[in-house]
């Protein structure tokens, strides 16, 4: 039997309450075995934002279960999941997020400060193909840069899971299979499991996992036999 | 170094015109604080050390006559420590080519050692050889002041006689380290001298032969003064004592510790103003940075940092602005206490005067500002703790402007856009908007209340030599004479008007509160030197009772309608009795008036004056004075002229220059918050005026939207300002009264007008710099950075 990175049941998440009442997740159950590269795909506002955070720590589950390994994340304090971020958890976001007044170098820097097994940040981008633009402030760098600087800051702490949320969503299909394909990579040469959040159905057939969401819920859960590498993928 | 640290740095370096402001108003604050504690310890050890080494004596009793061995019963009073005896008496200097006599003190000094007490410092020349009688030693500052040196020869008139003397040598004395002619106030090097010559010479000049006329005596340690005075009055009272008094009604020491204690009053209450409204700015600002670096915050967050190392981040730039404006101030400070040691050396007579920062206050000045500043960062930090990760997931949702819709109807045909952009931010974060109102208010309030102040010191010198004061010159006799010299007065050629006056020393006394002055008898419609009340209105002098001036009435916490307990200190002494039928109102000195001939009856000495007030022909002025001062009974001639003129200076230069230095820290205060809410509004807005730029708007009606907001603050805030800068007025003038003038509360449309000039000028600069900043923004950057 294969390990499993995360183990979720019966996950809720219910925003407001009332009337106006937002049940942004109602009832997932999932299980991400180790290592996987996995696609989350699905309609605007079906939930895959919330699901991410809740799992990777950055908000807090309704109801249910969600176990990162053997570890129970809806019941963990603030500075359990402080930690939890800290040591396994990376994070790539649609928008980049890259600190403005912070070089590529640094950005970077501001993460393997406080990993506890950090690659050199210099390592990391050049993981990334950037590592002669690591003296370049974020206003310096093309989208798909930023984009890459901001994924070498989440792999540059080695974490064991990488939550990207529509990382190519900003980018040209260009630029973007350049992102997919270092994150692939990372997936492989880490052996990090990646959980991807996409709008283009395309991507998924690089998956090893592909998993389709609507309205707060698991629709479908397809395991690829064949992929596709990132470079043969359109959209 | 740790790319926090990194981040911390460039952040402060975006915000540092900001960071600057603050730190200014927080080291002026901190200026103030060593400024003032280190001018209170300084001035007060050194007066301590100067007392001691110079052997001070605490009780002075001044006799008409008394026999050297009176002296032996003295020193068996219980706890008396020291007894030493001299000759004391007035004197006129004659210069050659002033046409005023000088008037001086003389005091004996053994003709062999040290006195026991009141020992003096030679500066100059040697000491007094005892040998030759016509050897002086010349009070250093007077000597300065005319080009006197050692060697040099002068003439004074003493008990009517003329002496020439030698200058032997210089000296200081702690006895008069704030130097003033008797009955004048204000110091001035040149019109007042003390010469000491030796015991046999003064008994000689004085008809002293044997005995003495003041007794000066030093106390063991925990000895009751009042007790042993009581004794050195019952043992004196036969040789005609006057009444003994205590160092504290020396008028010298009287003056430096009020100056001291005239510190102290400020000290506590204008550097807190200050450091409020530094905290108030940092609130405004870093709060202000936190809801624009939201998902900064969330996304240090995601990566793993506690929200203790997030806000340590933040608290951080408080604490380097804090700390730099704190030790900015510190040295500032430092260097203005030395400024003001020096401006108080010319008026304050100490050998020596060194800054001497205190350091516990400093610690205290420094940690509180720094904990005052924090205090708005702190609140702060609630939010940074409050800031869930999950937001540096989302994108910013765009401000609620629904609260201001009203705006798009019949305004929206009255007003173009941008100006109801102004106002729908106005109508949409009155929260925000008010602490911009509220903090210019406040800067305004200090800057007018400063202002009336500086206006309020020439309101009291005009009031006083122009309403309080019409003379052109006061006379004092030596002794109270008979009230028919006054013809002898208006005699002579160029005198136009006398008014005869009679000033009798005394305690007035009311219940515990007692004050050691005098009573001034006057005629019952005085026309050159009157009582007036609140309106400048004539107070008609009453013969059946007393009027007290709101200074004296406050120290004796006394009223009109109460009786109060007249301790007269000279001729037969009585003690009488008054109720007080008025009070006056009065800028200069504590006086209390009566009417000549009453006051004479109480004396049982009819008839008699011992000064007048004369209007003199301007054209025969020098002709005037000329003569006063061959007149045998004259002891003084002050000129209202000079009077004036050495009031004046001594409020430029003394301490009243104080208040220039709290005027340029109101100046720098409202820079500093002006400033800031221009800065605030434009980095919370920095993304819509790009927004707008791109949609065409041109760069001034961007600007408008930004500058009108600060005009609408600025004017918003001027009500605010002016009812603030009443009450600080009143609150601060009450501050730089001392116990020698009274700043009058004079909140006028003048002081508001100045403060708001220099509010004006602190926006149209602010707005320029920010206009500045707006013009060179660069469109595509102010768009893209904040995603
Ligand atoms: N903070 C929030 N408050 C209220 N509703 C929210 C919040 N965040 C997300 N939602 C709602 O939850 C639902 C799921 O959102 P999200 O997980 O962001 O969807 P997706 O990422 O699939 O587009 C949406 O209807 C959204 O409006
Ligand atoms: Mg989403």
């Amino acid at each position: 039997m294969t390990e499993n990175t995360f183990t979720i049941r019966n996950l809720k998440k219910i925003y407001g309450h009332g009337d106006t009442a937002v049940h942004a997740l109602r009832g997932v159950d999932l299980d991400i075995p180790v290592g996987e590269f996995v696609v989350l795909l699905g309609a605007s506002g079906s939930g895959k934002s919330t699901l991410l955070n809740i799992i990777g720590g950055l908000d807090r589950a309704s109801e249910g279960t969600a176990l990162f390994r053997d570890r129970e994340l809806t019941t963990m304090s603030d500075s359990e999941l402080t930690r939890y971020r800290r040591d396994h958890v990376g994070f790539v976001f649609q928008f980049y997020n890259l600190m403005p007044s912070l070089t590529a170098r640094e950005n970077v820097e501001l993460v393997t400060e406080i990993a506890r097994k950090p690659m050199d940040a210099d390592t990391a981008l050049a993981l990334v193909g950037l590592a002669e633009r690591a003296d370049h402030f974020p206003a310096q760098l093309s989208g798909g840069e930023q984009q890459r600087v901001a994924i070498a800051r989440a792999v540059a702490k080695q974490p064991e899971v990488l939550f990207c949320d529509e990382p190519t969503g900003a980018l040209d299909s260009t630029t973007g299979r350049a992102v997919l394909k270092v994150l692939k990579e990372v997936n492989e040469r880490l052996g990090a499991t990646v959980l991807v959040v996409t709008h283009a159905a395309s991507q998924a057939a690089m998956a090893d996992r592909v998993i389709r969401f609507g309205d707060g819920q698991v629709i479908e859960v397809k395991v690829n036999e064949t992929k596709l590498t990132p470079e043969q993928i359109e959209w | 170094m740790s790319p926090l640290s990194i981040k911390l740095g460039r952040d402060l370096w975006r915000i540092k015109g900001q960071a600057v402001a603050i730190a200014l108003v927080v080291a002026v604050g901190v200026l103030l604080q060593v400024m003032q504690t280190g001018l209170v310890r300084s001035l007060d050890e050194t007066r301590r050390a100067y007392y001691e080494r110079y052997r001070l004596a605490e009780v002075f009793a001044p006799v008409t006559r008394a026999p050297v061995h009176a002296a032996v019963d003295l020193r068996k009073i219980d706890g008396v420590a020291a007894v030493e005896t001299r000759v004391a008496g007035a004197a006129m200097v004659d210069l050659p080519g002033a046409a005023v006599p000088v008037r001086a003190q003389v005091a004996s000094l053994p003709a062999q050692g040290a006195p026991r007490l009141n020992d003096v410092l030679l500066t100059d020349g040697r000491a007094l050889s005892g040998e030759r009688p016509d050897e002086i030693l010349l009070l250093q500052s007077f000597a300065r002041a005319h080009g006197l040196k050692p060697g040099d020869r002068i003439s004074a008139t003493m008990n009517g006689a003329r002496h020439d003397f030698t200058v032997s040598g210089l000296a200081v004395s702690p006895e008069f380290i704030y130097t003033t002619a008797p009955g004048e106030l204000v110091p001035d090097d040149r019109r007042f001298a003390v010469l000491w010559m030796t015991r046999t010479a003064l008994e000689a000049a004085f008809d002293m032969d044997g005995a003495f006329n003041e007794a000066l005596l030093s106390l063991s340690r925990g000895t009751e003064p009042d007790a042993v005075m009581a004794e050195v009055d019952r043992l004196l009272d036969r040789y005609g004592g006057t009444g003994a008094y205590h160092l504290d009604d020396l008028p010298s020491n009287k003056f430096v510790v009020e100056e001291i204690s005239g510190i102290k009053r400020t000290s506590k209450t204008v550097p807190p103003v200050f450091m409020a409204v530094a905290a108030f700015l940092l609130y405004i600002v870093i709060s202000r940075l936190v809801d624009a670096e939201r998902k900064e915050i969330g996304l240090m967050k995601a990566f793993g940092y506690t929200s203790w190392e997030v806000g340590a981040h933040y608290l951080k730039m408080v604490l380097v602005i804090a700390v730099g404006g704190a030790v900015l101030g510190g040295v500032l400070g430092i260097l203005a206490g030395r400024w003001m040691v020096d401006l108080y050396m010319l008026y304050y007579k100490f050998p020596f005067l060194l800054f001497r920062l205190d350091p516990s206050s400093f610690a205290i000045g420094f940690a509180v500002s720094v904990l005052a500043a924090s205090a708005g960062g702190l609140l702060v930090l609630r939010r940074v703790f409050a800031l869930t990760p999950a937001v540096a997931m989302r994108a910013a949702a765009p401000a609620d402007y629904s609260r201001a819709r009203p705006l798009g109807g019949w305004m929206g045909r009255v007003l173009d856009q941008p100006t109801r952009m102004v106002l729908r931010r106005l109508a949409r974060q009155p929260l925000r908007m008010g602490g911009a109102i509220a903090g210019v208010g406040a800067a305004t309030a200090l800057g007018a209340a400063m202002a009336s102040l500086l206006a309020s010191y020439d309101t009291m010198v005009e009031m006083s030599f122009g309403v309080i004061d019409r003379s052109d010159v006061t006379v004092t006799f030596i002794h109270p004479i008979a009230e028919q010299s006054r013809h002898d007065l208006a005699a002579i050629p160029g005198v136009i008007e006398v008014e005869p006056i009679r000033v009798v020393n005394a305690v007035l006394r009311n219940g515990r509160h007692s004050y050691r002055g005098a009573v001034n008898g006057m005629t019952v419609a005085p026309r050159l030197y009157r009582a007036v009340d609140a309106d400048m209105a004539d107070i008609p002098i009453r013969a059946d009772g007393i009027i007290l001036s709101t200074g004296l009435a406050r120290a004796l916490d006394i009223q009109a309608g109460d009786r109060l307990t007249l301790d007269v200190r000279e001729g037969r002494r009585p003690i009488v009795e008054v109720p007080v039928s008025g009070i006056s109102e009065s800028l200069i000195g504590s006086p209390a008036y009566m009417e000549i001939g009453a006051l004479n009856r109480l004396l049982k000495e009819p008839l008699r004056i011992s000064g007048a007030f004369l209007r003199v022909d301007p054209v025969r002025g020098d002709e005037v004075y000329r003569i006063l001062k061959d007149r045998p009974m004259v002891a003084g001639v002050a000129l209202k002229s000079e009077s004036r003129a050495a009031l004046r200076k001594m409020m430029d230069q003394g301490a009243g220059a104080m208040r220039y230095v709290m005027a340029v820290i109101a100046g720098v205060i409202t820079f500093g918050v002006i400033y800031n809410a221009a800065r605030v509004a434009q980095a919370e807005r920095e993304r819509d005026l790009a927004g707008l730029r791109v949609l065409g708007f041109t760069r001034g009606e961007v600007a408008f939207v930004l500058l009108g907001e600060l005009a609408a603050v600025v004017v918003l805030a001027m009500p605010l300002g002016a009812l603030g800068g009443y009450w600080l007025n009143l609150a601060i003038s009450a501050g730089f009264s001392t116990d020698l003038y009274q700043i009058p509360a004079s909140f006028g449309l003048t002081g508001f007008g100045q403060a708001m000039i220099v509010v004006l000028i602190a926006a149209l600069l602010s707005g320029w710099l920010v206009k500045r900043d707006i013009d060179r923004t660069d469109l595509i950057l102010a768009l893209k950075n904040r995603e």
